[in-house]
Formats: structure tokens, C-alpha cells, sequence
């Protein structure tokens, strides 16, 4: 039971995170489009790292 | 002609898939006919034990399984290999002689030593011992683990991952010898590896020591991108989602960054300059454990955690038909399933390849970070 309330704010968290990164990548790429392979990778890269700390999270949650 | 060429190619494959897709469905439902019969054991229970072993390693190869009428367990594979280290040295003998059994009720008798199946991993009998015994919490008491070297379900998609590789990479290798423009699969083989190339390896690890690591990037690419891909098909991979495959890849990139780390690493690592002395040996700490802990455990748990969760999810999402069928009757619940496990498995798709690539670009990033050399002032 508590584990999965602690899976749901690790989603929550999750969740704002990617939303942020999401958001801003997009931001940066309407002002500057010509520089969207470059945010798109670093945004990518980002994600991944919180997804990894996400799912470490949720790991460690079920063990 | 060449659209109708095309549209037929696709129509035939949406076929296959939609084919496979209707064997598993018809397997889960025999099941859950079966337990209405006997009325014991709970439908969801059913898939979700289904689900927990396609998610581990098995020693049999079984395409699907099913329950017939006379109520004796069918299944359709080939068994494989058991190869053991056991206290009294090599044992070898088919998995067939275990009889699909994962409990432990089956004995197999090698060279003097008993052996048990219990939830994929083989158990040595103790000395004397007869049958296994358990405890409350389902342990085996009499019985210890074996070092197990068999060629299991996950050795089988990586040796054919390994197969798929030579056969492309060599032939492409070839081509070059000869001609500038490689031809047939190479074409679609060129692009991918320019992209590991110049994307990947080249701004993160810079453009004078990239070379030496492109072997590592490469193999490691189309390794996870290859294995990622067969776990969709109907065959039942799972390899990339098996934490050992991830903790030993996780290992390679880890090893080959700790070795080629430049001298300038090191010292950032272990005695960073510029910042007060008292405050270095803590530093250097949190660096090392970093490095050595930190960045190859979320390389391996990325991948482990999105490849398990996939699969999880689309199982569910496809036993959907036998677990709503009582709910919402089998065409709706058949089509609800079939449009969701449709869904999940393109984004599936699009997964299989961030995570080659996002674990292939955080290696070259780590590879980067260690060979860097600093300009000094």
C-alpha cells in the first residue's frame, strides 16, 4: 500500500520534471529553431537522467 | 506499383502481427476456461503470473502454451540446454527432462545429483534428500543454488543478436573494400552507424580520441537496439529487460571509462584543485562514488526499468481481453485491448530506440568526461 503511494510521488515528481524540461525545450526551440537538434539532444539527455533517478526510485520503492 | 508493393509488404506484416496477437490472446483464454472449471484460481492472478514469468529467464524455449480439453498442458518449443557447475563438477542434460515443471515436483537424476526447477533457477538437492522441502515463505530448505551456465532464453537472443551483427557488420565491413557506396542492407546499415558517428561519439567524446571508443558505441548500440526490437516480436525475449545483461553492459562501459580516464580525470577526481584543501578529500568522495557507483547504476536501471515496464504493460494491456471479458463481453473487450496494446507498442517501438541511444550517448558522455585533457593556465 505505502509503496505505491510512494510510486505515485515518484510519478508526480517525475512527472513535473519532464513537463518542465519538455516545456522550456520547447520554448527554446520556437525562439530559435535553427538551434532544435542541439536542444533536442540536451533535452533528451536530461529526461533520461531523470527518468534513471525515477526509476531507481521506483526500484528501490519495490525491493 | 511500387505503392501497391509497398501497401501489400504492410498489409502482410499489420497480418502477422495481428496473426500473433490472436495466438496469445486464444492461449489466455483456454486458461481462463479452464479455471472456471476447476474454479480455483483467480483469472488476474493467472496473467499476472503469466506476466512475472515471461519477465524472467527461462530455460525452455516455448512459443505459446495451452491447456486442452482433456485438461493436460500443451506446449509449443523447443527445450534447451542445461549446463551446471555442481558440486561434483559439470552436469549437462536437456531442459525437456524437467517437463515445463516450475515448482520443484520434478527430479532429475545426473550423475549421482538431484535437480529441481523452482521459478527458472535450478536447485541442487542436498545430500540424502529425496524431494524438496519448503518453508513458510516458500524457500527451498534442502536444496542450494548451482552456478548455471545453461543456454537459456535470453543466451539464445543473445547469441542470435550477436549472429544478426557479424553477418551485417562483416558484409557492410566488406563492401568497402571494393566500392564507396555500400548496396542491399548496408544502405540501411551506413546511416545508422555515420549517426552513431557524428552524433553520439564525436561531441561528446571530442574529435581526437572518439576513434578508439567507436567500437565499444557501435557494439553497444545495435546490441540494445537489436535485443530491444526482438522483445517486441511474438517470440518472448526479454533480454534487455533481465538486470544481468544490463549490469554487465553497465560494467563494460564503466571499466573501459575508469582505464582510459587521462591523467587530468584523476586528478579532478581524487584531488580537485581550487577548492580548499579541507574540503577535497570530501570531494573526492562523492566523485569516486559517482563514478564508480552512481552513473553505471542509473545506466543499468534505465534500461532494465523501461524495458521490464514495457513489457509489463503490454502483456496487461493484451490480457485486458480475458480479464474484462466478463465486464464488457469479448468483441469489446478483444477491440479495447487490441487498440491499446496497438498504441503502447508503436510508443514501444520509438522506446526501443531512445534507449539504445540514450544509453550509448551517456556512455560516450562518461567515456568523454574521463579522457578529457584540461588547457592549463
Amino acid at each position: 500500500m505505502y509503496n505505491l503511494i510512494g510510486a505515485g510521488l515518484i510519478v508526480i515528481g517525475g512527472g513535473i520534471g519532464l513537463g518542465q524540461i519538455g516545456g522550456k525545450a520547447m520554448e527554446g526551440i520556437a525562439r530559435q529553431p535553427e538551434a532544435a537538434g542541439k536542444i533536442q539532444t540536451a533535452m533528451i539527455i536530461i529526461g533520461a537522467l531523470l527518468e534513471g533517478l525515477a526509476f531507481g526510485a521506483l526500484i528501490l520503492g519495490k525491493a | 506499383m511500387k505503392i501497391a508493393k509497398k501497401s501489400i509488404k504492410f498489409l502482410t506484416i499489420a497480418l502477422v502481427a495481428l496473426f500473433s496477437a490472436t495466438i496469445f490472446a486464444s492461449d489466455l483464454d483456454k486458461k481462463q476456461d479452464n479455471h472456471k472449471d476447476g474454479g480455483e484460481v483467480n483469472t488476474q492472478e493467472e496473467v499476472t503470473a503469466y506476466i512475472q514469468h515471461h519477465l524472467k529467464d527461462s530455460h525452455d524455449f516455448t512459443f505459446f502454451s495451452y491447456t486442452s480439453s482433456e485438461g493436460e498442458r500443451k506446449h509449443f518449443g523447443f527445450s534447451l540446454p542445461v549446463i551446471l557447475w555442481s558440486s561434483e563438477g559439470l552436469v549437462t542434460f536437456m531442459s525437456s527432462e524437467f517437463h515445463h515443471n516450475d515448482d520443484g515436483h520434478v527430479i532429475v537424476e545426473k550423475n549421482g545429483l538431484k535437480f529441481a526447477k523452482i521459478h527458472s533457477k535450478i536447485y541442487e538437492l542436498d545430500n540424502g534428500a529425496a524431494t524438496v522441502s519448503f518453508d513458510e515463505t516458500h524457500h527451498a530448505t534442502n536444496a542450494h543454488k548451482t552456478l548455471d551456465f545453461s543456454i537459456t532464453k535470453s543466451v539464445v537472443g543473445i547469441l542470435f543478436a550477436a549472429f544478426l551483427m557479424l553477418l551485417w557488420f562483416s558484409k557492410l565491413a566488406k563492401q568497402y573494400k571494393t566500392r564507396k557506396v555500400p548496396k542491399g542492407f548496408g544502405r540501411v546499415l551506413e546511416p545508422l552507424v555515420i549517426y552513431v558517428r557524428d552524433e553520439i561519439a564525436r561531441p561528446n567524446i571530442g574529435e581526437k580520441k572518439y576513434k578508439k571508443f567507436m567500437g565499444f558505441l557501435l557494439t553497444v548500440f545495435f546490441f540494445i537496439w537489436i535485443l530491444n526490437l526482438l522483445g517486441l516480436t511474438p517470440l518472448g525475449f526479454n533480454v534487455t529487460g533481465q538486470i544481468a545483461v544490463t549490469v554487465a553492459l553497465a560494467m563494460f562501459t564503466m571499466v573501459i571509462y575508469l582505464f582510459s580516464g587521462s591523467k587530468d580525470f584523476w586528478a579532478h577526481t581524487l584531488w580537485m584543485p581550487g577548492v580548499p584543501v579541507i574540503l577535497r578529500p570530501i570531494l573526492a568522495i562523492i566523485e569516486l562514488a559517482g563514478f564508480i557507483l552512481i552513473k553505471p547504476f542509473s545506466l543499468l536501471v534505465r534500461l532494465f526499468a523501461n524495458i521490464t515496464a514495457g513489457h509489463f504493460v503490454v502483456m496487461s494491456l493484451i490480457a485486458l481481453m480475458v480479464t474484462m471479458k466478463e465486464a464488457f463481453g469479448p468483441v469489446a473487450s478483444t477491440g479495447m485491448s487490441l487498440a491499446l496494446a496497438l498504441f503502447i507498442m508503436v510508443i514501444e517501438i520509438l522506446v526501443a530506440f531512445l534507449q539504445a541511444f540514450i544509453f550509448t550517448m551517456l556512455s560516450s558522455l562518461f567515456i568523454g568526461m574521463a579522457v578529457e585533457e584540461h588547457e592549463h593556465h
